[in-house]
């Protein structure tokens, strides 16, 4: 009986079943790509705002400090959206006809608040403290990167499980004076050197233990 | 029903009477059970869940099923959806967000008020924990102090005002109300009892505006027989109060002050306070109780006697007279030997007599003014409820009565069954009530009113001992509630009087100002507020012809221990809380002893038993008929049936309509908590009851029962003052591990020791625990299939014969194993082990295959076989505690020590460059824990409790030998008998 097939297929077949493999790899590639692409992780998008609220104009510009708006940032969780109040501190003098600014003012008037839209979310069984980071020397822009150049506020890192651990399994990279965590300008000198020193005068750990963000 | 497997109780007994080798047991079916199904018993994590499903999922079905959960799984996977922030527009001074704020409130009930701290986030409160600076709590709680948030957000409270079933206003029953003022003469109020200085004022105001309106006070468990017996000996309604760390010795004649009742809490504290035995202590306190159904107060006695109650007059009698059988004669030269340092305690259910007899006991050993000090009443105005509520319906009866109006309470469900309240209620012209649900009562209104929940109106009320809290809210009433001093506002015509303007108008008269006014808000008590002493010697009780104790069966009535009166009814945590001592969740039984069911042919089944089914039996009594399942307990006095009452609600809400039996209808005025007469007979029908007792059992024996385990060690006092070591074992524990040994000793190692002396089973910490981390409840029958979710059990051990066995109880949450048998088992990593010494659970990471759970030898793993946790109803979503994540299907969860509180304590300590303070953190446990037993710390510190109670020679862990290192410890029971007492 003449074969069925030719010869080159099981040259084809080999190559069907070696190439699954591949396949299989690439695709899980391709997931893997996906989940910690921006579409999924939310990095770089700018959301629009009822009010087109400007970091760069207001911290670069003007040179607001973070923690005028931001008021608990050194001392809860949670850093803290300022109140209506705030805005109209600076803007009941200023600015005070300006359309874009008209729903900060009705919000004043009528006592309802803005709505924003949240930038940087964590999934809900994750838990985030600002105030212990700020206090053992890790920069505002560390993880929100350069606020004072955001025309519209992105958030700026993945926020991924991965890039926490990179600073948690050895914040000696990340770690900088005090006096500059609110600076937006910091570069390191001598980072190797420096990071050491000030995870050891700040007490600083390495924090991986699951129930340091899970539970 | 088979013959053979029926239980035999002579073979019962005798299997009793020897235990079978084993000294501690947790229930009669264990010991009924033969020895082949025994071991099965305990090595099965769930020996129930083979008859999970009802019927088997076909392989068709299955491939449905998992293409429509692959597909929905693609689906959800999508992005997350948009959040938005919404900041204030004016933020309130001192708030910060993400930050919980405390503030001091206080609970009332049963009229008397207890402190509590109630934990606020972003203004919804969510946790209540007791206020240390009040008399009535030194910062204990009680289940029902807990669970009390649950009854604020719950979705089935009344929302709106109505008028005949209808939907009506607030303005339109102000305006129907005006023309029942006009004729005060037919006005009757009916409240529970106050204790509020500031309703007080308004209700003497409103009398005296209203001349011919009268006042009347009912609750079902109203302390009536407490304020008679007052009278009896001291001539008036004075009311006495304990100081039980003075007592060396306490006779509780049918008194269960550590678990119910005006200041149990503080009882409770200061009774154990007397047996915390440590080194170098030398005395402990005794405790002798003679009492009916067990009781937490009664099983932590050092010797109990199980009496009918209608013996206890004639014991009250022969200790007064001291003679009679050779205890009440050693009783008797024992509290002759405390003179002022005794307290003799009658209880809440016992009769007047019982209670006057008592205090004749006490004045002639000295006590008052030591032990005891007998002050002036805090209620408003002390009456007989039971003859005020007559009087009531003999009005309406009669015809006097025009209008109604009832501040709080259901007289409609928990009237006496005799009064026949319901007919004599809708004679009634005009009836209004004030109430949290659209109840029984408020069906057969006119006007029914929402009222307010304790954390969102203003109020006041006092202590066990008199003293004043001020009752702040936490939140704008979330359903529309009115306060009954708006009510009592709108009878007297101040119609834009707020609670608070009241509150504020009384204790401004009283000379308070803005400063000490916001003083005693902030403190939660005002200072030096308590009742003044009442003058007057106790006299012997004059009535000469005692009551004998009746032959034949008895019943007992009692308010249910996790769902009181009925009030607490829809309260799904307390529904699911293992009833102290019986383990009965979501209904009422009737309970009675060994030889009772032997007796009355109503004995259950062993073999049904074992499969959460129980028989029913007929109750017959006053010619009145009754099925009720029937619960065979350990204890119980012979010839007694108890039932509890509270269940049945018709109109109670989703969770309450429909569990239990009403078992109202059987309590008439002239028996209220005991009657005599009574039958009961078998009935060819199972019922099935979820209790918790054999569930997650730890085998107290080891391997083929040759030998204790040392689950339970307890010694008598005198044993431990001969050899204080007696609870430690020589284990053979090699220090092997599978992982590379961590050293520990460096920072913060948390752990745990329960003092198994001062646990009163009280479940206080059991629904702390539910309430600090967000458990889900699982309904009746999930907890048939042994599903129930709390992190924290109590174990509940007996000793002895079971017609009057010791009781010991044992909380057990997580050991926190350092080398604990589930971590290596689990395929994906999400339990490990933190550099603290925690267990932790990655809830995130979790894929359900429960190896962990079927390794863990303490059976403290839980497992979402469902989606218990409720995601859809909105009133629930704000009282969750946001520092806890809530868990879904398919994820297992377990105790973690509290570490949000634990991470919380550590970054403030961080902050500010120091380690965390001893007593800084605490679990919810610890925190609500009454008696202090649960000790939480760290144990790296030498100076820490629960370092110092690590070092006590009664420290021990369970299961040791199998190496697991555990983290929480226990300190082994010492009770303290009467040498001259055998038995």
């Amino acid at each position: 009986m003449a074969q069925i097939f030719h010869r080159s297929t099981n040259t084809f077949s080999r190559a069907t079943i070696f190439g699954a493999v591949f396949f299989i790899g690439f695709i899980l590639w391709v997931i893997g790509g996906i989940v910690r692409s921006p579409y999924f992780t939310n990095q770089g998008i700018e959301r629009e705002q009822p009010v087109p609220f400007s970091h760069q104009h207001h911290v670069a510009g003007l040179g607001i400090d973070c923690r005028y708006c931001h008021t608990t940032v050194e001392t809860s969780a949670f850093a803290g959206i300022p109140p209506t109040q705030t805005c109209m501190n600076c803007h009941a003098q200023i600015w005070t006809n300006a359309d874009m600014l008209a729903p900060v003012r009705a919000s004043f008037a009528t006592n309802k608040p803005i709505v924003w839209s949240r930038v940087h979310r964590l999934p809900d069984f994750v838990h985030f403290n600002h105030s212990i980071h700020i206090n053992k020397g890790i920069g505002c822009a560390s993880c929100h990167g350069r606020i004072d150049k955001m025309a519209l506020t992105y958030q700026a890192s993945p926020l991924t499980m991965s890039w926490c651990l990179s600073c948690h399994r050895d914040p000696s990279k990340f770690v900088r004076p005090r006096s500059e965590v609110f600076n937006m300008n910091y570069v390191a000198k001598d980072q190797d050197v420096l990071g050491p020193k000030l995870m050891k005068e700040y007490g600083v750990k390495s924090m991986i233990a699951c129930s340091t963000c899970h539970y | 029903m088979s013959e053979s497997k029926a239980l035999d109780f002579k073979e019962f007994r005798k299997r009793v009477g020897d235990l079978r080798g084993r000294e501690y047991w947790r229930s009669l079916e264990e010991l009924s059970r033969d020895e082949s199904s025994f071991d099965e018993f305990f090595h099965e994590e769930f020996p129930q869940q083979a008859v999970a499903l009802d019927k088997g999922v076909d392989r068709r079905d299955f491939m449905k099923l998992m293409g429509a959960s692959v597909a929905m799984a693609g689906l959800a996977a999508c992005q997350q959806p948009a959040q938005s922030i919404v900041p204030y527009v004016r933020q309130p001074e001192n708030y910060v967000p993400g930050t919980p704020l405390f503030f001091a409130t206080a609970m009332t009930l049963g009229g008397f008020a207890t402190g509590v701290l109630a934990e606020s986030h972003t203004g919804r409160p969510t946790k209540i924990e007791g206020n240390p600076d009040h008399p009535s709590s030194l910062g204990g709680t009680d289940a029902f102090m807990q669970a009390s948030v649950l009854n604020l957000y719950d979705p089935d409270r009344s929302q709106v005002v109505r008028h005949m079933g209808d939907v009506s206003t607030w303005s339109d029953f102000i305006a129907a109300l005006q023309p029942v003022l006009k004729n005060p003469g037919g006005l009757r109020l009916l409240t529970q009892t106050i204790t509020s200085p500031s309703l007080g004022d308004q209700i003497t105001k409103l009398l005296a505006a209203l001349p011919g309106m009268k006042w009347h006070q009912w609750e079902p468990v109203n302390g009536d027989n407490v304020r008679e017996g007052a009278r009896l000996a001291f001539g008036s309604y004075v009311h006495p109060v304990y100081h039980f760390d003075k007592a060396n010795v306490v006779v509780s004649l049918g008194s269960d002050f550590m678990g119910t009742g005006p200041g149990h809490l503080r009882y409770a504290r200061d009774f154990m306070s007397r047996r915390r035995v440590r080194k170098g202590v030398t005395s402990m306190n005794r405790l002798y109780a003679f009492e009916s159904m067990p009781t937490s107060t009664g099983t932590s006695a050092d010797h109990r006697w199980p009496v009918r109650p209608s013996q206890m007059e004639s014991i009250a009698r022969s200790l007064l007279a001291g003679n009679g059988e050779s205890h009440i004669a050693a009783i008797v030269r024992d509290l002759k030997a405390n003179p002022g340092a005794s307290i003799v305690i009658a209880g809440d259910e016992q009769p007047p007599v019982v209670h006057a007899i008592a205090h004749a006991i006490n004045q002639a050993l000295g006590n008052h003014g030591t032990t005891i000090t007998v002050m002036q009443s805090p209620e408003v105005q002390p009456v007989n409820q039971l003859e005020s509520l007559r009087e009531l319906v003999t009005d309406i009866n009669a015809g006097k009565v025009q209008a109604l109006v009832m501040l709080g309470g259901n007289p409609v469900f928990d009237a006496p069954a005799d009064f026949k309240f319901v007919d004599a209620f809708q004679k009634v012209p005009f009836r209004a009530h004030l109430s949290h649900y659209y109840d029984e009562t408020s069906e057969l209104v006119h006007w029914h009113i929402p009222e307010t929940h304790y954390l969102e109106a203003w109020g006041d009320g006092r202590a066990h001992d008199g003293s004043v809290s001020l009752q702040q809210p936490l939140i704008a009433p979330l359903y529309n509630g009115r306060h009954a001093s708006e009510v009592l506002g709108a009878m007297l015509g101040g119609l834009d009087q707020s609670p608070y303007d009241v509150v504020k108008a009384y204790w401004f008269s009283k000379g308070f100002n803005d400063q000490t006014f916001r003083k005693a808000l902030h403190d939660g008590v005002i200072a030096n507020s308590a009742m003044p002493a009442a003058g007057g010697a106790a006299a012997a009780p004059t009535i000469q012809q005692p009551n004998n104790p009746t032959t034949g069966l008895e019943l007992e009535i009692k308010p249910d221990p996790t769902i009181y009166d009925g009030r607490f009814a829809n309260n799904g945590w307390l529904q699911e809380l293992p009833k102290p001592q019986t383990k009965i969740t979501w209904d009422n039984v009737l309970i009675v002893s060994p030889k009772t069911a032997a007796d009355q042919k109503i004995g259950p089944d062993p073999a049904l038993v074992n499969e959460r089914t129980t028989v029913l039996a007929e109750v017959t009594y006053r010619g009145r008929k009754m099925r009720l399942p029937v619960w065979v307990m350990p204890g119980q006095p012979d010839n007694v049936l108890t039932i509890f009452f509270g269940y049945g609600r018709k109109r109670g809400g989703k969770v309450a309509n429909d569990t239990g039996f009403n078992t109202y209808v059987l309590r008439d005025s002239d028996a209220l908590h005991h009657g005599s007469g009574v039958q009961v007979s078998p009935v060819d029908d199972t019922y099935r009851i979820a209790c918790t007792q054999e569930h997650q059992s730890i085998n107290p024996q080891d391997e083929g029962n040759q030998g204790e385990r040392g689950i339970i060690r307890s010694a008598t006092f005198a044993a431990y003052q001969k050899d204080p070591n007696f609870a430690k074992r020589e284990e053979e524990r090699e220090d092997i591990s599978m992982w590379p040994a961590y050293d520990y000793s460096k920072g913060n190692a948390w752990g745990m020791v329960i003092d198994t002396t001062v646990c009163t089973g009280c479940n206080g910490c059991v629904i702390a625990c539910q309430s600090e981390n967000n458990i889900s409840i699982v309904g009746k029958a999930e907890v048939l299939r042994e599903r129930e979710m709390h992190w924290l059990r109590i174990d509940r051990y007996f000793r002895g014969p079971a017609e009057n066995p010791e009781v010991f109880n044992q909380p057990v949450p997580c050991m926190q194993c350092e080398n604990a048998p589930c971590e290596p088992v689990c395929p994906v990593g999400a339990t490990s082990h933190s550099s603290e010494g925690l267990n932790d659970m990655t809830y995130n990471r979790c894929v359900g295959t429960r190896y962990c759970s079927n390794n863990c030898p303490y059976k403290v793993r839980r497992f979402n076989f469902f989606h218990y946790a409720d995601y859809d109803t909105p009133a629930l979503k704000p009282m969750r505690n946001p520092d806890v994540t809530i868990r879904t299907r398919g994820v297992m969860e377990k105790c973690t020590y509290c570490v949000q509180r634990v991470n919380a304590a550590r970054i403030r300590a961080e902050k500010e460059n120091r380690l965390v303070r001893d007593g800084e953190v605490t679990t919810a446990c610890a925190q609500a824990c009454p008696t202090e037993a649960i000790v939480f710390g760290n144990i790296n510190d030498e100076k820490s409790r629960v370092r110092q109670l690590k070092e006590e020679p009664t420290n021990y862990g369970l299961l040791e030998e199998l190496n697991t290192r555990p983290r929480t410890t226990y300190l082994a029971a010492i009770k303290n008998p009467n040498p001259e007492i055998r038995g």
